[in-house]
């Protein structure tokens, strides 16, 4: 290590920076609140009996899925404005909860599918013959077997999402990223307030990624019992073993 | 736009390295030395545990002053996040797939009098890469989609001439941008198709349990 650290600085920056701290842990929730109701929104859209809304529905997640979540957010916070017809202008935060949240919408609807694809036929079937109206036959039946063995997959995506959070320092919401580098561009020290920014996120996110992990063990012994899992498709299945732990940006 | 070519070579840097980064960490992490197996579980853990976007602003503003040394240039400091953060990720792909072909292959390869090395290039690893090509797929769409961040540290790509255009003219915002969507969508295309592709190949002639 090289003259070049300097602890004062690091000790100076490091009050600074916890500030944000708050901005970023409070945006990975909103994003993934939103995220998580958004992904309803895609499911029921998807389930709509017409072959072209099907088709239409999953080129539009297919777009915004591959397609980088950057972009999107400049296209909220700069192109939203200007339109002529909508033309609202939006503060940075909400923007930033608009951009990340409906990207990562796309996943979490895909993680939904997976769930009520791994419901068991005889499940739709007997609430068909129970006389369940649709709205009973969802909130009875099928999603609480479908959400409860997503809730790892879930729980991975908000790992992920918070450390795609700092994507939001480019509109100037003040997390933890922001602050380092508003600090580095003051003091000339970039070196020591992005080290902090590392450590913060790797303090924060191995930790709760072993907990997932846990949990998934956890309610895998819990679910192996009703052998929902194993009804799901085979790539829903390699799916959960692959991403398991964690998947990316 | 005139950015294009830049977005694709970082990309093809990139995943160069992600793929190499990849299988070295994938194979080590197997590897029953234990030594090996801790440096490449370390690396897999910090830069799965931190963000991109603060690694590319670590390797951009705090490598120079740390070790008073450059990268070469922004395209290597882009490269070289990219690549060896997807690579922490594809090296679970790798494991994974390698964990998830039938033991009955290794038996079979120890009582046929292979050597450690041939079982592994000859029995396991053709199997195993037939399991990672869907996943490596979608990672490879990532990154792509990752390429987007190098026009924050300064690199002349697409999003960056979208945004030099959009502070010229306001008024065009939307139009750039969906323009910008649209091209990073027709470069994911290709991988889309070869995720798809992957998913059909990958279930012929593996013996997974």
């Amino acid at each position: 290590m090289s003259e070049n650290f300097r602890w004062e600085t690091f000790a100076e920056s490091f009050p600074i920076i916890l500030k944000g701290l708050g901005i970023t842990v409070g945006l990975t929730f909103a994003c993934f609140v939103f995220a998580l109701l958004f992904g309803f929104v895609w499911i029921f859209l998807r389930r709509i009996p017409n072959r072209f809304i099907v088709w239409l529905v999953t080129w539009v997640m297919e777009f915004i899925r591959s397609t980088p979540p950057l972009v999107q957010l400049f296209f909220i916070y700069y192109a939203l404005p200007v339109l002529p017809v909508v033309g609202v202008t939006i503060d940075p935060f909400t923007c930033a909860v608009l951009g990340i949240g409906i990207h990562y919408s796309t996943y979490i609807g895909e993680i939904y599918r997976s769930g009520i694809e791994s419901v068991d036929k005889g499940q739709w079937e007997a609430s068909v013959a129970l006389n369940f109206s649709t709205l009973d036959k969802w909130k009875k039946i099928v999603l609480p077997q479908a959400i409860p063995p997503t809730i790892p997959m879930l729980g991975n995506y908000f790992i992920i999402m918070f450390k795609e959070v700092p994507l939001a320092s480019t509109i100037g919401v003040g997390g933890i990223l922001f602050m380092a580098k508003s600090y580095g561009a003051l003091n000339f020290a970039y070196l020591e307030p992005l080290t902090i920014v590392g450590i913060i996120f790797l303090v924060l996110s191995y930790p709760s990624s072993i907990l997932i992990k846990k949990l998934e063990v956890k309610l895998n012994t819990r679910f192996d019992k009703n052998e929902l899992l194993k009804k799901t498709n085979k790539k829903a299945i390699r799916g959960l073993e692959l991403k398991g732990r964690d998947r990316l940006v | 736009m005139r950015g294009l070519g830049i977005t694709i070579s970082v990309l093809l840097g990139s995943a160069i390295i992600a793929y190499i980064a990849a299988f070295i960490a994938g194979l080590s992490r197997i590897s029953s030395n234990l030594l090996i197996n801790k440096i490449s579980s370390v690396y897999i853990e910090v830069f799965r545990g931190t963000s991109l976007i603060v690694q590319l602003f670590w390797l951009y503003y705090a490598i120079p002053m740390l070790f008073d040394f450059q990268l070469g240039s922004n395209w290597w400091t882009g490269v070289i996040a990219i690549g060896l953060n997807y690579g922490a990720y594809l090296s679970e792909v790798v494991r994974g797939s390698i964990m998830a072909v039938d033991k009955g292959q290794t038996e079979a390869s120890i009582a046929l009098n292979m050597s450690r090395f041939q079982r592994m290039r000859l029995v396991i690893l053709p199997q195993a890469v037939r399991m990672m090509l869907p996943e490596f797929g979608n990672y490879t769409i990532q990154m792509m989609k990752a390429t987007s961040l190098v026009s924050l540290i300064g690199m002349r790509d697409i999003l960056y001439y979208g945004d030099i255009m959009r502070s010229t003219n306001l008024a065009y915002a939307p139009l750039i941008y969906v323009i910008v969507l649209v091209l990073y969508f027709i470069l994911a295309l290709p991988f889309i198709w070869m995720t798809k592709k992957g998913e059909a190949i990958s279930k012929r002639g593996v013996a997974s349990s």
